[in-house]
């Protein structure tokens, strides 16, 4: 009995340290994508709660009713090989239960991999975030503009993150505003995201990439399309832009803060997609990294810099 | 000296140094305690170069709970470190080098013998045999699996641990970002012993199609030995994809080959989905032996037939096909798009229906029974709502979008532990205290039983669920630290208090060897338990040739109609026994192997070579040696008969 107390005193404490959390960061979306999945979540937290349910109803009937204390000391169980209609309602049902989970699931497969429904009617703002050890690259072709550990995106356009690494594999995720995908060296994955109002999320590396792996996160600002404009702009008159050596001395392992500049590594790095795709990649990396090391001494000035 | 450096550690501690000596003075008190009490010989003669699968059973089952004492001693670390936000009991690089070895050594050293141990234990018994199809091949396995085992264990004492995770992706795990011996470690030790898997995986087969009793039909087998009949066709199937994705990793590492790195024409991705194809299988070669356990252990105290035995066949046999065909949702996040991900998140419900099936029938086998709660009763009945928690929450990984925010979270490693805890471990555990009168002639304490199976159920619960809720609070895992802000640091404290009530319980198991050893009594008869199948129908201590005369089956449980019918079981006369002779060429083979891998792992070429030859030397010995096994003459079998209380 005391253990049974126990139990019930560990399910009490669960439960009034969970009354007393914020939402959990997943179950809390910020935007269309992360809605999708925290709707998936909750649906199949609920469906899967009543099969629980059923299990432990079940077993606490089997237990309180055939118990051999509660039973006459000469009762024989019976023989009973099975029976098919028990067992096809065994089958059924879950096949019910996981048809329409199924339904559910490739209905939101395809939501999350393409432009989040009312935001089809401007172009989604495509952001290449690439990882090196242990570090985020996030280049804006359009804007010209390249950052290093944060991110600043408008709330009126959708985003599409091209994915790759400079390094092991590593995954995006910004748990707020969707799902997580991987980014890898030799191939570009797409991954569609939007925030639907102004705020800051927690973004971080969620593919285990080695020793720094645990603080390799980035910071995530929505802002109004206003406010972006003008960010791009005061970019474009304050940082400086970005060379080649430069970049190459920021894909060094460590860890370093947030940095903004002008231009994309895109220019003279293209990324592993198209022409550049799969097997021609890497190897030119080395060669230019051994360049000339004075110009790295320059990078503080540039990590001071800040646009936020 | 630059020949020794190599062997160094490179991320040294206190507590490397302090094992250090510890396995040190393990050795020499073994080897001197050995030679003291002049037990060299009984060692070799009994034990080393014995070919009986009883004792290879026993072997597996020493060395799997050592290991589930190494693979716990990493689980308390790892949640001691996370107990508190910013804790400093470890540095990156040891949580790393800790999480790694705790995958590898739960999964393939502990689970996997422990498995493989009961069904060497039980599986000739239960099918009435004398022993498996190929008894020196078998104690190859063991020596190869305890090879590897022990390579994989000196890693962080001698030249670093493996620090890529246990899934060891590349291109982390290749050279450029893996530069220790590491992962060379991993590589090679895994491959040892995955071929010593590989053999047990044919040699049961073989064992399971074609030395059963006569009239034991394929459909009149007991379950357990249906669940590792199936487990063994997987092995086949899944273990040479193992093989050979080791084996490239290994030229990727050592020779310069590119399979897996991310230029020259490789792709990291491969290695993904070559672990995986292996990797998912292998979840359901430790669960579905486990399953076979729930299920003899769950007839035997309900005093009951098991309910949909037919059902409870065809759902493995679904289980084992769909097993193969899930692997990608391990990776749903990798961009391979919206369809290939809708098919693998359909396939990978779908593994539901089956397994829910298998539960329904645990169920139905406790209606109208008489149940009867004994330690193992116990732990299989905390199974069904543990493991049920476990099974949804797979359910719900299953949903490929939701997945994108599960993917890499402590959600995920919630869910496999909730599930391979109840459902291998418990079932392990349950095996253990269940087959332990047969296997040693007493049996363990009661209710020290009940009170580590509570500690461990009510702890699994408490360790566990937390991580479901940090998890979806966006808690990676693998993360060796986390801040204060982050709100992680309430959940795993409780996943520390729940830990540490898990050693509690595994301290419990220990405790009560030592008691019962000391103090239960030898007087229990050889059908301590009142089960059902033919392994309860032999002697206790069971007699090297198992069955004097081999039994006659004519149903699933011929044991209990010859208890409760009268049926004879056992008819004829006792004539002499022809047994397999004991061999030391698997013991010295595991001795080569193990030096062999070692030399590889260092890349010192000159001994690879020396070591290389000699095994085939071994092999080219063995293939060529005349042994036609013995006789046990009948007057010994009589004498062995009557000592142990009468002709069976």
């Amino acid at each position: 009995m005391k253990l049974k107390r126990a139990l019930l005193l560990a399910i009490i404490t669960i439960a009034t340290v969970l009354t007393g959390c914020e939402p959990l960061t997943v179950l809390d979306p910020k935007g269309p994508q992360a809605a999708v999945q925290a709707n998936d979540i909750k649906l199949s937290i609920g469906i899967m709660s009543f099969v629980v349910l059923v299990v432990f109803a079940m077993l606490a009937y089997m237990l309180i009713k055939f118990r051999a204390s509660k039973q006459k000391e000469d009762y024989e169980p019976p023989h009973i090989e099975g029976n098919i209609w028990v067992e096809a309602l065994c089958v059924g049902i879950p096949v019910l239960i996981v048809a329409f989970m199924s339904f559910v699931s490739v209905q939101s497969n395809y939501k999350v991999e393409s432009t989040p429904p009312g935001y089809e009617d401007k172009e989604p703002l495509v952001v290449y975030a690439s990882s090196s050890n242990w570090k985020w690259h996030f280049s804006y072709p359009e804007e010209d503009i390249e950052t290093l550990n944060y991110l600043y995106i408008p709330t009126d356009r959708a985003i599409e993150f091209k994915l790759y690494s400079f390094g092991p594999i590593t995954s995006f995720w910004v748990p707020q505003l969707g799902g997580q995908k991987y980014a890898m060296a030799d191939m570009v994955t797409t991954l569609h995201l939007a925030a639907d109002h102004p705020g800051d999320f927690m973004g971080r590396n969620a593919n285990f990439s080695g020793e720094g792996f645990a603080e390799n996160t980035f910071d995530v600002t929505a802002m109004t399309p206003v406010e972006f404009d003008e960010w791009v702009e005061e970019v474009h008159n304050t940082a400086k832009p970005i060379t080649e050596e430069e970049f190459v001395g920021l894909l060094e392992p460590g860890h370093l803060g947030k940095m903004t500049f002008t231009g994309t590594h895109l220019d003279f790095m293209p990324a592993p997609e198209g022409e550049h795709a799969g097997h021609n990649h890497g190897s030119s990396d080395d060669e230019e990294s051994n360049d000339d090391h004075e110009d790295h001494e320059n990078h503080d000035e540039h990590s001071e810099h800040s646009g936020h | 000296m630059e020949f020794f450096e190599r062997f160094a550690v490179p991320h040294p501690s206190p507590a490397i140094y302090a094992s250090m000596v510890a396995i040190g003075l393990t050795v020499i008190a073994i080897f001197a305690g050995l030679t003291y009490f002049k037990k060299w010989g009984f060692l070799w003669r009994e034990w080393l170069t014995t070919v009986d699968h009883k004792r290879i059973g026993i072997m597996y089952l020493i060395s799997a709970i050592l290991m589930l004492f190494r693979g716990g001693a990493d689980a308390i670390m790892m949640r001691a470190q996370l107990a508190a936000p910013e804790n400093k009991l470890l540095d990156a690089q040891h949580y790393n080098e800790i999480f790694s070895t705790h995958g590898v050594v739960m999964i393939l050293f502990m689970a996997m013998p422990f498995i493989i141990g009961l069904m060497n234990f039980v599986i000739p018994l239960q099918i009435g045999a004398r022993d498996v199809a190929f008894p020196r091949l078998n104690a190859l396995s063991f020596w190869l699996f305890f090879a590897g085992a022990m390579l994989f264990n000196i890693s962080f004492v001698v030249g670093g641990s493996p620090d890529a995770g246990w899934t060891s992706y590349f291109p982390l795990a290749g050279n450029d970002f893996s530069q220790s011996v590491g992962t060379n470690y991993y590589m090679i030790a895994i491959q040892i012993a995955g071929l010593g898997t590989l053999m047990t995986g044919i040699n049961f087969l073989a064992t399971i199609l074609k030395m059963r009793a006569p009239g034991m039909t394929l459909m009149k087998m007991p379950m357990f030995t249906w669940s590792a009949f199936i487990a063994n066709i997987i092995i086949v199937f899944a273990f040479p994809v193992l093989t050979v994705a080791l084996a490239m990793g290994t030229l990727d590492r050592l020779f310069g080959a590119n399979f897996f790195t991310s230029n020259n024409g490789g792709m990291d991705m491969l290695w993904a989905n070559l672990f995986w194809v292996w990797g998912h299988p292998e979840v359901y070669i430790l669960i579905l032996p486990a399953f076979g356990i729930y299920s003899e252990v769950i007839s035997t105290f309900a005093r009951r037939n098991l309910y949909g035995y037919k059902s409870m066949v065809g759902s493995m046999v679904i289980i084992s096909v769909l097993s193969f065909v899930v692997w990608v949702h391990h990776f749903f996040t990798m961009g391979q798009g919206a369809f290939v991900n809708s098919i693998f998140s359909i396939t990978t419900m779908a593994i539901a229906v089956p397994t829910g099936v298998k539960i329904f029938n645990w169920l139905f086998t406790l209606h109208k029974g008489k149940i009867v709660i004994t330690t193992p009763m116990l732990y299989s009945l905390l199974f069904i709502p543990l493991f049920t928690i476990g099974g949804v929450t797979g359910v719900m990984l299953g949903m490929s979008a939701a997945d994108y925010q599960y993917h890499n979270t402590m959600f995920l490693v919630a869910h496999f532990h909730m599930v391979i805890i109840p459902g291998v471990v418990f079932a392990m555990l349950a095996g253990l205290t269940y087959y332990w009168p047969k296997m040693f002639g007493f049996m363990l304490n009661e209710r020290i039983g009940k009170w580590s199976a509570w500690t461990i159920g009510i702890s699994t619960l408490v360790a566990f669920m937390p991580m479901f809720f940090s998890g979806l609070d966006g808690q990676a895992r693998r993360m060796y630290t986390y801040s204060e802000a982050s709100g992680f640091a309430i959940w795993n404290m409780i996943s520390f208090i729940g830990a540490a009530g898990l050693a509690v319980g595994f301290a419990l198991i220990v405790y009560n060897i030592y008691y019962s050893f000391r103090y239960a009594s030898r007087d229990i008869g050889s059908d301590p338990w009142d089960a059902r199948t033919l392994e309860w129908s032999t002697h206790t201590p069971v007699p090297e040739y198992n069955f004097a005369k081999i039994p006659q089956i004519d149903s699933v449980e011929p044991f209990w109609d010859q208890k409760k019918h009268g049926k004879k079981l056992f008819e004829g006369e006792l004539e002499k026994i022809h047994m397999p002779n004991n061999s030391g060429i698997p013991f010295i083979m595991g001795i080569l192997f193990f030096l062999w891998g070692f030399s590889f792992i260092f890349a010192m070429w000159i001994p690879v070579i020396i070591f290389t030859l000699a095994i085939f030397g071994c092999m080219a010995y063995q293939s060529f040696e005349k042994d036609h096994g013995r006789y046990i003459p009948l007057e010994e079998v009589e004498e062995t008969e009557n000592k142990l209380g009468g002709n069976r």
